[in-house]
């Protein structure tokens, strides 16, 4: 084969597009007769909703349509539960989930309660100022903690509480264990999380063409195939007459993949009922309350080890807030407790939780999903056990790695894919070895608390995490020759930057011997692929790409045929090289990829028995179970005495996701995870008060990291293929973000200690503010 | 029965002359009533920095602005640089230096690099991030735009400049 494309640095075939504005956002949808929507939202976060009152909304010229709960009559129901809980012995789950419009009753501030549709935005909004509704506020469950008590408000009346789900995995004897420790570490953790605040809000435009009984709908949504299924249900159409276009996406992050949002059930019955096409583009503030959120947890947990530091046994008990409804199922809080077992052996686990209803926008998973709550709290344990038994920090976890040659490693219990939690591959010592020489470890501690000359206490945090990628169910390609030489590869998963119409493109050229720029990829549309799951979990690249990989050494099978047949050469004496099909050795002898294409759809005669027409295959892959990504970040702060600003000097990440399809793609992907994570650990945070309302519902309070937070980042890789999909790859969209909470807490920790301050900092995030609080104190015990 | 006014302005070159609601942004303008789908909307309170774009020169926030107020002016957006076929040097080193991920927020880094180049050839990182920093973006964690940067300024300079 010439020069392998997998593995090379490709600059991404999309960009042109995009740095041109000339590529298709939802907003960009523009349609003949297009209305617009938007909505009233609930400003109490637990109310009974009376009346409302739209009539002078109703008189304004431009106004359409409005609609409220009552007018929906049967197509009023509750959305379906998105995932069922995992198959685990003696787990608790109560499915409550959210409604198109709310009736009776809100259960948080930005609940929809009527949709507005008019001839624009403008006068759309003109209608929501005009409309009031009757309601009579009611207690409120906001605090985690307070939200389980039996006095609490209930967010669902029917409930006997506002458990949401109680859950139990264990494996051997925790209890047993700690007897034989030699120190046993006890610790609360809380970690509260932001919004993903992806820079494209949400949107929905939908056209139901009655004459031809098509409803086309464009939606920024990670998973436009169990949408497109999902409202042909709801609507009554079959699904080939609906068609669902996730174009280019501003981001997805995980709160895209919520289904199905109030909008995007509302959106396409409407208009079959006005026979308009209708568009609505979510506001920052709308994101702020309607798009989902990832909450936060507090966990008790405890770590038993012994004298030489190695873990007999963790206990964690935690409480996970879902928000008002579980349609997410339990996929964030499985994910913290089963990644909270991270690189380590630990020979006995027991881990419990709570998740709990709340009058809050609903949590489902955002990069990282509950992922580096568990991080967090492991890591920092074996922080406090370093310290306690004198073993450095480096040490302790090198002494726990599970060992190269004991993979696949089984950690019996149930992961977030309802498959066991087992790590297909992995080598964490030479990570582990890079990072601490990267980052000048050694050096670092040698340096002791010497008294740095601009003033600033300065620390260094190192941590290891895992992350299980790459999920099933499965994915599908359709490859297709076209006789003008074109590849054509249609995908069902949809694309929010993660460069899918490159990397795609690069696994397939390099089976049909093409350069990328002639493989055209499609992804995020029905109408171009049938079948799929969507774009989750690190797995675009492990399922998806797979998937273009076995379809594509189908299609070079059936080259290899025909053009066996039209060279009157064996298949064995050929190669594919430059769009041709080549008899090795005998220059001259060759055949155009297009050519064979146009021979397999032959206008006369037949195509031979036992064959298809066209160069052309579909194939799927379904992997047995998730990959298992790994790394080490390691970062310097500079923390100022006086100010308690915490500047990053260094930030150095070394991964490894197995083989890597494009560097430059995957460098991107880290780089912007970190990001992410540096946001959250600093200073993301949705801040609620007593009453439930989320206080910082703009981009002027809720900061976001701007080029001057970030800092370069550096990176190293080591690569154990994965033994479970044929390209040897895993996962790599969340890893950036997973461990940056602990390394941050453990660096500004380190600084603290040097200058003397006795603190220990169990908690994400840390604005200078509370760094502040927790080291003078202000009688804000809680964060 | 809403009142309009009229506004004459040019955009990327090209002169307009249309009758528009005096609370129309100047963002919503350009998207919806001329068709520029380049010029993105991120938070239409003036933070993300995604609708920025150049009047008479300067980069400033369509989304704060009305299009009447940008009434005899000259406006440029992401349109008026260079062509999928070929791309402006600041495009070109944006692709080159993988400086765009989902591509949202990125007519609005360009718009606001043209000016800062123009008035910095040579910039230094922290002239770059400082530059950067009025603008969000969520997916690339920023290090890649800053090599852009520096990679534009250098092919501009060899150029002769924007």
């Amino acid at each position: 084969m010439a020069t392998r494309l997998f593995g090379a640095p490709i600059r991404r075939r999309e960009d042109p597009q995009l740095l041109t504005g000339q590529a298709l956002f939802v907003d960009d949808v523009e349609l003949p007769g297009m209305l617009h929507a938007a909505f009233l939202r609930s400003d109490f976060a637990h109310a009974r909703l009376g009346e409302i009152h739209t009539e002078a909304a109703r008189a304004l010229p431009g106004v359409v349509a409005i609609y409220t709960a009552e007018d929906l009559g049967e197509y009023w129901q509750p959305g379906p539960l998105l995932v069922p809980p995992p198959p685990i012995d003696g787990a608790l789950f109560h499915a409550r989930t959210q409604v198109p419009l709310a009736k009776d009753k809100v259960r948080h501030v930005g609940e929809p309660l009527a949709i507005v549709i008019a001839e624009s935005r403008y006068v759309a909004e003109d209608a929501v100022e005009q409309m009031w509704a009757e309601m009579e506020p009611l207690g409120v469950a906001v605090d985690l903690e307070a939200a389980l008590s039996a006095e609490a408000p209930k967010v669902h009346d029917d409930l006997p509480s506002n458990l949401a789900a109680h859950v139990v995995q264990q494996k051997g004897d925790y209890e047993a264990v700690v007897g034989r420790a030699a120190a046993v570490i006890r610790r609360r953790f809380h970690y509260d999380h932001g919004t993903a605040a992806a820079m494209e809000n949400r949107g929905v435009v939908a056209h139901w063409d009655a004459k031809a009984g098509q409803m086309e709908i464009w939606d920024t949504t990670q998973a436009p195939i169990p949408i497109r299924n999902g409202l042909a249900a709801m609507l009554g159409l079959s699904e080939s007459q609906v068609r669902v276009v996730a174009p280019f996406i501003g981001g997805g992050f995980g709160p895209k993949i919520m289904m199905f949002y109030p909008e995007e059930v509302l959106l396409p019955w409407i208009s079959m009922r006005l026979n308009r096409p209708i568009k609505w583009i979510e506001d920052r503030r709308e994101n702020f309350y309607a798009t989902t959120h990832e909450r936060g947890q507090i966990h008790d947990a405890e770590i038993a080890v012994d004298a030489e530091g190695k873990i007999l046994g963790v206990q964690d008990f935690f409480l996970h807030d879902v928000g008002a409804y579980s349609t997410y199922g339990l996929t964030v809080p499985i994910n913290s407790q089963c990644t909270l077992l991270g690189p380590y052996n630990v020979p006995d686990y027991r881990s419990e939780f709570k998740a709990v209803f709340t009058h809050k926008t609903m949590v489902t998973p955002y990069r990282g999903a509950g992922r580096q709550h568990g991080v967090f709290v492991m890591e920092r344990l074996l922080d406090l056990a370093a310290r306690r038994l004198g073993i450095d920090r480096v040490e302790i976890r090198r002494r726990n790695f599970i060992p190269k040659d004991a993979f696949p490693h089984d950690h019996g219990i149930i992961y977030q894919d309802f498959r066991s939690l087992v790590y297909d591959s992995g080598d964490y010592e030479p990570a582990l070895d890079k990072a601490v020489a990267g980052i000048g470890y050694g050096d670092f501690v040698r340096r002791g608390s010497e008294p740095e000359a601009d003033g600033k206490l300065r620390g260094l945090g190192l941590a290891c995490y895992v992350e299980g990628t790459g999920i099933g169910p499965y994915e599908g390609a359709r490859i297709t020759v076209e006789p003008g030489g074109t590849v054509r590869v249609a995908t069902g998963i949809g694309t929010q930057g993660q460069g899918h119409y490159t990397s795609f493109a690069q696994i397939v050229a390099d089976q049909l011997g093409v350069g990328v720029e002639a493989v055209r990829v499609v992804t995020g549309d029905t109408r171009e692929f049938y079948w799929g799951a969507g774009t989750f979990a690190s797995r675009g690249a492990v399922v998806a790409g797979n998937a273009c990989h076995a379809a594509a050494v189908q299609v070079r099978r059936k080259v290899l045929k025909a053009a066996s047949e039209a060279l009157e050469a064996a298949e064995e004496d050929l190669e594919l090289v430059d769009g041709q099909v080549r008899v090795k050795g005998v220059p001259g002898s060759s055949i155009a990829l297009g050519e064979l294409a146009a021979r397999a759809n032959p206008l006369r005669g037949a195509v031979q028995p036992g064959t298809e027409p066209g160069l052309e295959a579909t194939d799927y892959f379904g992997p047995d179970r998730g990959s298992t990504a790994s790394g080490v970040h390691a970062m310097i702060v500079a923390v100022d005495p006086a100010t308690l600003g915490v500047e990053i000097e260094r930030y150095l990440v070394v991964h490894d996701c197995g083989k890597v399809i494009n560097p430059l793609i995957l460098a991107g992907q880290i780089e912007g995870g970190v990001a992410q994570g540096i946001g959250n650990a600093f200073y993301e945070q949705l801040i609620y008060d007593a009453e439930g309302q989320l206080l910082n519902a703009s981009f002027m309070d809720y900061l976001l990291p701007t080029a001057t937070d970030v800092p370069p980042i550096e990176s190293d890789h080591v690569e154990t293929p994965s033994p479970l999909n044929p390209l040897g790859v895993k996962g790599a969209g969340e890893a950036g973000a997973i461990p940056v909470g602990a390394v941050f807490a453990q660096a500004v920790e380190d600084a603290l200690r040097r200058a003397g301050h006795g603190v220990e900092l169990l908690e994400i995030p840390l604005s200078p503010d509370r760094l502040f609080h927790l080291l003078h104190g202000s009688g804000e015990g809680e964060p | 029965m809403t009142t309009t006014l009229p506004i004459t302005l040019t955009v990327n070159g090209q002169p307009y002359q249309r009758s528009v609601e005096p609370r129309l942004l100047l963002s919503d303008f350009l998207r919806h009533e001329l068709g520029l789908t380049g010029t993105h909307v991120g938070c239409e309170h003036g933070v993300c920095g995604a609708c920025t774009v150049l009047v008479d020169g300067a980069a400033v926030r369509s989304c704060l602005l009305f299009a009447v107020q940008a009434n005899g002016r000259e406006v440029r957006t992401v349109e008026g640089l260079g062509s999928v076929e070929a791309l402006h040097p600041l495009q070109a080193a944006f692709r080159e230096a993988h400086a765009l991920q989902c591509g949202f927020c990125t007519p609005g880094f360009l718009m606001s690099l043209l000016p800062f180049l123009e008035e910095n050839p040579d910039p230094d990182d922290q002239q770059i991030r400082a530059a950067l920093s009025g603008n969000l973006c969520r997916c690339t964690g920023y290090q890649k735009i800053v090599e852009a940067v520096r990679l534009a300024a250098a092919t501009l300079r060899g150029a002769g400049g924007a």
